[in-house]
């Protein structure tokens, strides 16, 4: 079953890629989202999919009841999503700022540091 | 043996606060760490003499067999006392020098970070731990050149020694790996007793080519000598030690270091005596056409490391010891004659010996100790100029050839002592800028002591080789070997010839020196083929360089964001699938449809669809809720597989991003569509490519099997010993806690980065409300409550 998630992860990469080849900053932001959804859900689908069995310890055993979800790429996803939304909220109020001094939505015009 | 080597770092730290708190007598404090270390190694001397090597070893990589290990012996211990003791003297020196020089500290601790740093080089026992402290010595150089850094000329001397030694390290660490892998050591007490391992190995020419390079760059040999003079811009103390007495020699010095390992062959001993021998003849030359004293200095320093390494060459046990003669006179009596210039510079204001003359009336001890090392410089008896010059022409009397090349530089090193002394202390006193006056003792201090050492080592000949010369030679050498040092040998045989080499080199030099003008018109005629020497080629070099890196700039840094992902994708395309093909990477992921559930393709499909409805959306509205749509799907394909951490934090970090971007993107714009088509279709030609190259890779890695005791170890240990059911949240909080503390200041720092964005106030405002502000500054905490659940 995975190699369908691997063509839905061609395609965000490829959907990512294309948009932070954009002028429009906004469309960079959607961009690197994309990426974002993108790489996570590789992690995910390259430690193998496993249905309806999370890691987590029935009570009274030792050990989660196998075969379950490996945890060890569930953890670092957990960590790429925080600090991906902590990059996603800094770029968009970066991109605010930046177009409230310079008024402009364009990167080619962002080439200087003078206005 | 480590503290030796370390105290001098140590001291460097302190050197600018001694400078604060003494200025007075900085430079006489600071020469007592030199001073020290020069007595503790003369308390070797005796057990190296009798033939035995110090050696202690602290471990530093062993995994990389790099050894901060140290070894004594003859020739090292040679160098060590050279370094210190000259370093003491040159201390003193400086604090007299720039007495007046608020930056004195400064040249002091760098005078003794140089000092550490070639005591380093000279007692290493590990190659790599040795090429550690040749680079450093690089680094002190380039900064001692560069110290009157607000001069362009001082600035671009110094840049063009780092430049040129810079490379020769570069060779040098190359040599150095290849030797240590075809010998499969690094330290050189073992590599000394595999010469014919490496001799007889294929790699042996391409191992001496690449450690040639680095001695003769850094030992200024033809066609690196250029740098040498310039090099002259640094305060004189640092010429009188840095570019005569020791770094310089750092070359020569490795190349006897390596002479049981690599000497010995036909190339070994063309090479050296080739490049030696056009190094000499070149650098006497130059230097007979110089007027400044400094440069007329520099360049006999050139010819006399060119002597070094020709002596080296020749390789027999009379060359050789006729090398470590003539490393000790020529250190002692060219250190001192940098110190007699510096002095005369300091005291007329000009070292242009056309305007010097009859200083001995107002300097006399500095004309005499200058009179003294000249003298031994030209060779005369009884200094111990005198015998290392004897020694030389026994060294190269089996070749005519050879017997020509030190005649020469012999000659002209005579009219070059004659140049640096008699012109300047002798004659018609000249009008100087400045009122001349002796030195102060400080100034004076170190040429006496060290023209006063010529002169008795010249009259204890015998004991100075019985104690440093013999275990120095022998160590060139690689096995034990008695040698004779006398002033005076006789006139029978080989004595005899060099001793009538000897009368002939003075009565032709000094016939030379009474018609030293003509000198004067060769320059003057040479001078249009400058641009064609050497150093032109360097300045070609450099401008070809700088031309070059311009234009590559100019071509991939064109400031154009999408070129630089388009140039990293194209990068990465070609040489994964470079590697794909290479390694034959077979796929083998079938495509099972029987396994795939309904729902599971829905949320397949929604995910694609929502990606293609954002790429062709023209209200960021719209895409904004595409995006949401992408994110919440992601959110579900963790929930369908057993993810329900993931999911949770997907959909709320999905739910702030959607808050986020309306409140922002409310205030923004219109979407336009701002690239031309072309540009569209390219990246879109490159963005599925790279698409289709992560389809590929995702399916290369699920072919491969996967085996994970980590995550076993971590599950199993949970609930025993981390007291969680949820193993996901165990390792956030637990096993991986340290990592979680370090996103939580990540997070920290976007947060204060976002507050001080929206807060910052840059004229001229547009309009402004603070409506977008709410979402950032409570979300990051609000996140992180609900995903740890401890």
């Amino acid at each position: 079953m995975e190699f369908i998630w691997a063509i839905v992860i061609g395609v965000l990469y490829a959907a990512g890629l294309y948009m932070i080849m954009r002028r429009s900053i906004v469309k960079i932001i959607l961009g690197l989202s994309f990426l974002g959804y993108a790489a996570n859900l590789l992690i995910f689908v390259v430690a193998r999919l496993t249905r309806g069995n999370p890691p987590l310890v029935p009570n009274g055993a030792e050990a989660p009841i196998p075969p379950y979800a490996d945890p060890l790429p569930q953890a670092l996803i957990l960590t790429a999503i925080v600090i991906g939304f902590g990059v996603q909220a800094f770029t968009i109020v970066l991109f605010r700022r930046a177009y409230r001094s310079c008024g402009a939505d364009d990167i080619d015009e962002l080439r200087t540091t003078e206005h | 043996m480590l503290t030796a080597v370390l105290s001098g770092f140590g001291g460097a730290i302190a050197a600018p606060w001694l400078h604060r708190f003494a200025p007075r007598y900085a430079g006489w404090i600071a020469a007592l760490l030199p001073l020290a270390l020069m007595i503790y190694f003369i308390s070797l001397v005796p057990a190296v003499a009798g033939g035995e090597a110090l050696r202690f070893s602290y471990a530093w990589v062993p995994s990389l067999g790099i050894n901060l290990s140290f070894r004594i012996d003859g020739l090292s211990l040679l160098f060590a006392l050279l370094i210190t003791g000259i370093g003491a003297l040159v201390l003193i020196y400086a604090g007299g020098y720039l007495a007046n020089d608020p930056m004195l500290g400064r040249m002091l601790m760098l005078l003794l970070i140089f000092m550490a740093a070639m005591l380093g080089i000279v007692i290493s026992d590990n190659l790599i731990s040795m090429f550690v402290f040749w680079e450093l010595t690089t680094i002190s150089s380039y900064m001692l050149i560069g110290y009157k850094h607000e001069y362009e000329k001082a600035r671009k001397a110094a840049l063009q020694s780092l430049l040129v030694t810079g490379i020769g390290g570069l060779t040098l660490l190359a040599g150095v790996v290849l030797l240590g892998q075809v010998t499969g050591t690094l330290e050189i007490s073992d590599m000394l007793t595999r010469g014919e391992v490496v001799r007889a190995h294929p790699l042996y020419s391409a191992i001496l080519a690449l450690v040639l390079v680095g001695a003769f760059t850094k030992s200024a040999q033809f066609p690196f000598h250029f740098w040498l003079p310039n090099a002259m811009e640094a305060p004189t103390p640092v010429s009188s030690y840095l570019h005569s007495a020791t770094m310089v020699k750092a070359g020569v010095f490795l190349l006897a270091r390596l002479n049981p390992v690599l000497g010995g062959t036909e190339v070994w001993q063309l090479s050296l005596t080739a490049f030696g021998g056009a190094t000499m003849i070149v650098g006497s030359f130059l230097a007979v056409q110089q007027t400044d004293l400094k440069r007329i200095l520099a360049y006999t320093t050139v010819s006399a490391l060119g002597t070094l390494v020709f002596l080296i060459g020749i390789g027999t046990d009379e060359a050789l010891k006729a090398a470590m003669v003539f490393t000790l006179s020529h250190a002692l009596y060219k250190g001192a004659l940098f110190q007699v210039a510096g002095s005369v510079d300091h005291e007329t204001g000009t070292r242009d010996i056309t305007h010097l003359g009859g200083l001995r009336a107002a300097m006399p001890i500095t004309a005499a100790a200058g009179m003294l090392a000249a003298i031994s410089m030209a060779g005369l008896p009884p200094l111990f100029g005198f015998i290392a010059k004897e020694v030389q022409y026994k060294a190269t009397l089996k070749e005519p050839i050879l017997i020509g090349v030190a005649l020469v530089t012999n000659m002209l090193t005579v009219v070059a002592a004659g140049l640096a002394s008699l012109r300047v202390f002798f004659g018609q006193p000249a009008h100087t800028p400045k009122h001349a006056h002796e030195a102060p003792l400080s100034m004076w201090l170190g040429p006496v002591v060290l023209a006063l050492a010529g002169l008795g080592a010249g009259l204890l000949s015998a004991q100075v080789g019985n104690a440093l010369i013999g275990p120095a030679t022998s160590s060139v050498i690689g096995k034990a070997k008695e040698i004779e040092l006398l002033l005076w040998s006789g006139i029978e045989g080989a004595a005899g010839q060099a001793l009538a080499l000897s009368v002939v080199t003075l009565v032709v030099g000094v016939g030379l020196y009474q018609a030293r003008s003509i000198f004067g018109r060769i320059a003057a005629a040479a001078a249009p083929l400058a641009p064609w020497g050497a150093e032109g080629w360097y300045q070609r070099i450099v401008d070809g360089m700088l031309a070059l890196a311009a234009w590559q700039t100019r071509m991939l840094q064109n400031g154009y964001l999408r070129f630089y992902i388009g140039l990293i994708i194209t990068t990465t395309l070609v040489l994964t699938t470079f590697m794909l093909i290479v390694g034959r990477v077979a796929i083998t992921v079938p495509a099972d449809w029987a396994d795939v559930r309904i729902y599971e393709l829905m949320v397949a499909l929604i995910i694609l669809a929502a990606t293609t409805f954002v790429i062709r959306a023209t209200s960021r509205l719209a895409a904004v809720v595409g995006l949401g749509f992408v994110g919440y799907g992601t959110a579900l394909v963790f929930l369908l597989f057993s993810g329900p951490d993931l999911a949770i934090t997907q959909f709320a970090v999905e739910t702030l991003v959607a808050i986020l971007f309306v409140l922002v993107v409310y205030r923004l714009p219109r979407f336009g569509n701002l690239s031309t088509t072309g540009a569209r279709v390219r990246s879109a030609a490159l963005a599925i490519a790279g698409g289709a190259l992560m389809t590929l890779l995702t399916l290369v890695a699920l072919a491969s099997p996967t085996e994970s005791r980590v995550s076993e170890f971590l599950a199993e240990n949970s609930a025993p010993r981390a007291f969680g059911r949820n193993v996901v949240n165990v390792i956030l909080v637990d096993f991986r806690g340290f990592d979680t503390m370090g996103e939580i200041t990540v997070l920290g720092v976007a947060a204060i980065g976002i507050y001080a964005l929206l807060k910052l106030v840059l004229a001229p405002e547009h309009d402004e409300h603070k409506a977008a502000e709410a979402p950032s500054g409570d979300g990051v905490p609000r996140e992180r409550a609900e995903t740890i659940d401890v």
